[in-house]
């Protein structure tokens, strides 16, 4: 119940006019040190109303004196970002990308600049580190290449991709033997027992014997006499253990009865001229490069 | 509601305390004693004797020691900093004299402050609080702080007088003058700190001529607003709430250690006596409150060793000040060790025994931490080697189906001249080795790497093996690195991945 306001006698200090069952409540004032500090943020708050982004409206906020927002915080980033890697940039795209390769300083930025870009745009089909991945997803580390593994072959598949729209796109396409019934069911049996013996893991040798004439005649111009491959031609080599779509007999015959044509994309289409190039060189030093 | 109110005994009318006037005397239990209470400042008179001298004297070692040591020069050849000490963050390498640290050898670090903390132990267990009431720097800058306020403000009573007084020009004059000669030595010190960090003479050039970093600029200001606040304001407060020293270094006690203590048996009963024989009934005290005056944590050291004794033994000398006027023996307040008290209070012999169970551990532990330290510095390799497998690959299957693992590995050259190491593959039969770029060998040679002076050298690796040499999935692979001139080698184990076995046909 409210009493007087009156002066404590033992601690000096006023009361607050309260009283619970005899007890009275002291009315100390805030530590100074307290409540200079909430006047201080009170004042804080304003000022930052004034100069930020700070209430909201039905459509939109008030944008501040400043005029600062997130969004062009982080675009100046970038930016500086972009001016400071301008230089080390330039260097690169004026760059051979087979000097780019002898270059220490240059393939330093190579393999943390390489490595970001691989793993934003490559590794989602060819896997983290080029490990590959089952079903037509190539390695890139290893020494097997379908079109090349020389610093400007890879250069110029990633600039301008696989079976794509692009006029520079690498293309070839494997005819589709079994659905357009250019070679019959035992034909093609033979012939994939015969690409199989060419790494040694074929399980009929009859099969595959007769299967060399129908090699020699379909699939030699492009994957070469002895499966050694072309690449010109972009005809894999079919005379090593390395496999895109499967080493085993039913994959083979699976790829000659329905073909495999995979894609894949024009980098140059999407990204600058020296990201390419970072990204051919760093796909070179990946392990495989030639 | 109640019926009545109590009538309340009015308390006894506050006694009118002026600001840093001690509270009066009340004879107070443990269950009287406030949990809170506020800090009576403390005014800590000038004293005239052998400890203070000490002090001194402990004092003008440490500053000139923490203000000169960031200029010695050590000259390290071509490319090194030749500074004596230093650590530097950006390199990043700490450079004691001989001596040079990398981050993977922090532990030389850690090994220090164990030898600190153990020969605090000790020092403590034979001699009290000698770090605490000396050579702390708590201790040292506050005493430097309260020279200056003496210095500008006078002795005790005048500065208790120059604060009860309202504002004057003359005052404010005063203050004034105290905290910027407190500025500027909390400057110096935040300053001296960072030239620890630095090259010394760049960087004093670098901060008047507003060029250096703004963490230089941050750190200096941090370490200068600590200095001021920790020497000039908070004080005794530190040590008796902020440091954990004090609450546990009782343990470290015992009667035989050597404490500042009172001779209860011959001061008391103390009463305002005069002569040099106390009158019938009194003890040698005369009460005069001089030790009391005098100490820096404003404790009465009569009332026993306490949590805020630093052990500095100015109130030893302020009794004997008071001691020689009167005429009475000296070393009413002594340093002492709890035995001998009890032995003089008895009239029995007295003596110090300084080596006890205690001691000989503590003295053991550090000799033994020390010959560690020693014994890992003197061991000291100048190379070592960290290789990183790849884990993605795990392997690569090349084309005429061998077996292809990928290693970073980094040659950690520690010496300060360009060295070609020598590299090695052991563990696997016909493996091949390759370094990117660099070379490959089979057959159990080597390849040549070459490693700059006093730096991290980081090279491609990667290893082939025929599958018929895998035995298992994770083969142990040994890589080798040896510098045939100077006799260093380093081995890492590391392993290296085929297909899984179950997998190859």
């Amino acid at each position: 119940m409210p009493t007087k306001i009156e002066k404590d006698a033992a601690t000096g200090q006023m009361t607050t006019g309260h009283e619970w069952d005899g007890i009275k409540e002291l009315n100390t004032p805030l530590p100074k040190w307290w409540l200079y500090t909430f006047y201080a943020t009170i004042v804080f708050g304003i000022v930052y109303m004034v100069l930020y982004p700070a209430w909201p409206s039905l459509s939109d906020h008030t944008k501040g004196a400043l005029g600062w927002t997130q969004r062009g915080e982080l675009a100046q980033k970038m930016e500086a970002e972009q001016q400071r890697l301008a230089p080390i940039m330039a260097r690169i795209e004026a760059t051979d990308i087979a000097d780019i390769r002898n270059d220490p300083e240059l393939m330093g930025y190579v393999a943390a600049a390489g490595r970001v870009a691989f793993a934003d745009n490559c590794a989602g089909c060819h896997g983290a580190g080029g490990a590959g991945a089952a079903g037509g997803f190539p390695s890139l580390a290893d020494d097997d290449w379908i079109w090349g593994g020389t610093p400007d072959q890879i250069l110029q598949t990633v600039s301008y991709g696989v079976r794509n729209a692009n006029e520079n796109s690498r293309i070839n396409d494997m005819p589709r033997f079994g659905v357009d019934q250019l070679l019959d069911r035992a034909q093609i049996d033979d012939v994939a027992e015969y690409v199989l013996a060419m790494s040694g893991t074929a399980t009929d040798a009859a099969a595959a014997e007769r299967g060399a004439a129908v090699y020699a005649e379909n699939c030699a111009s492009c994957h070469g006499e002895k499966g050694e491959g072309i690449v010109d031609l972009g005809g894999p080599r079919l005379n090593d253990g390395i496999w895109l779509y499967g080493g085993d007999k039913a994959s083979v015959v699976h790829s000659i009865t329905y073909a495999r044509r995979g894609n894949m994309p024009a980098w140059a289409e999407r990204l600058d001229p020296a990201t390419v190039k970072v990204l051919a060189a760093y796909v070179h030093a990946l392990g495989g490069g030639q | 509601m109640h019926g009545q109110i109590d009538t309340v005994e009015k308390p006894p009318a506050k006694p009118s305390a002026g600001k840093g006037a001690k509270p009066a005397p009340v004879a107070m239990t443990a269950d009287d004693l406030p949990l809170y209470a506020n800090r009576v400042k403390v005014y800590p008179k000038a004293v005239k004797g052998l400890y203070r001298n000490l002090k001194w004297a402990v004092l003008a070692f440490c500053l000139t020691l923490y203000y000169v040591m960031p200029w010695v020069r050590w000259d390290r050849g071509p490319g090194a900093p030749d500074q004596a000490l230093l650590i530097d963050m950006g390199a990043p390498r700490a450079y004691f004299f001989w001596i040079e640290i990398w981050p993977q050898e922090v532990y030389f670090i850690t090994g220090l402050l164990v030898l600190g903390a153990i020969g605090l132990f000790l020092v403590t267990s034979l001699f009290g609080r000698l770090w605490c009431g000396y050579a702390c720097p708590q201790t040292v800058w506050t005493d430097l702080f309260m020279m200056v306020e003496r210095w500008i403000e006078g002795d005790r009573g005048a500065r208790m007088r120059l604060d009860q007084s309202p504002m004057s020009a003359g005052k404010l004059a005063r203050k004034t003058a105290k905290h910027g000669v407190w500025f500027l030595i909390a400057l110096a010190t935040g300053g001296a700190w960072v030239l620890y960090f630095n090259d010394a003479p760049t960087f004093v050039v670098e901060f008047f001529t507003g060029q250096a970093t703004v963490q230089q600029y941050f750190f200096v200001g941090l370490f200068t607003a600590s200095t001021y606040l920790l020497a000039g304001w908070a004080r005794e407060q530190v040590c008796t709430y902020m440091c954990p020293w004090p609450r546990f270094q009782a343990a470290m006690l015992d009667t035989q250690s050597m404490v500042v203590t009172y001779e209860k048996w011959r001061g008391e009963p103390r009463g305002k006596t005069k002569g040099a024989v106390p009158p019938d009934g009194f003890g040698d005290c005369i009460d005069c409150g001089q030790c009391v005056a005098a100490c820096p944590t404003g404790i009465d050291i009569r009332d026993g060793l306490q949590l805020e004794c630093i052990g500095c033994g100015l109130c030893i000398d302020a009794c004997n000040e008071i001691m020689t006027k009167v005429g009475r023996p000296l070393n009413l307040v002594r340093f002492d060790t709890e035995a001998n008290q009890l032995a003089r209070a008895c009239g029995q012999s007295t003596g110090w025994k300084p080596v006890r169970p205690r001691t000989l551990i503590y003295a053991g532990v550090l000799t033994v931490v020390a010959a560690v330290m020693l014994t890992a510095l003197l061991l000291r390799t100048t190379l070592e080697v960290n290789v990183l497998r790849d884990r993605a690959p795990l392997y690569v299957t090349l084309s005429d189906g061998d077996i292809r693992n990928g290693y970073t590995l980094k040659i950690l050259n520690k010496r300060r001249e360009a060295l070609t190491f020598q590299l090695s593959v052991t563990g696997i039969e016909g493996a091949r080795l390759v370094v990117q770029d660099v070379g490959e060998t089979a057959g159990g040679g080597t390849v040549p790497l070459a490693a700059a002076p006093d730096k991290v050298e980081t090279f491609r690796v990667f290893v082939i093996a025929p599958p018929a040499a895998l035995a298992q999935e994770s083969n142990p692979i040994d890589f080798v690195v040896e510098e045939p001139l100077s006799g260093d080698r380093d081995a890492y184990d590391a392993v290296f991945v085929g297909p899984h076995k179950t997998q190859r046909k």
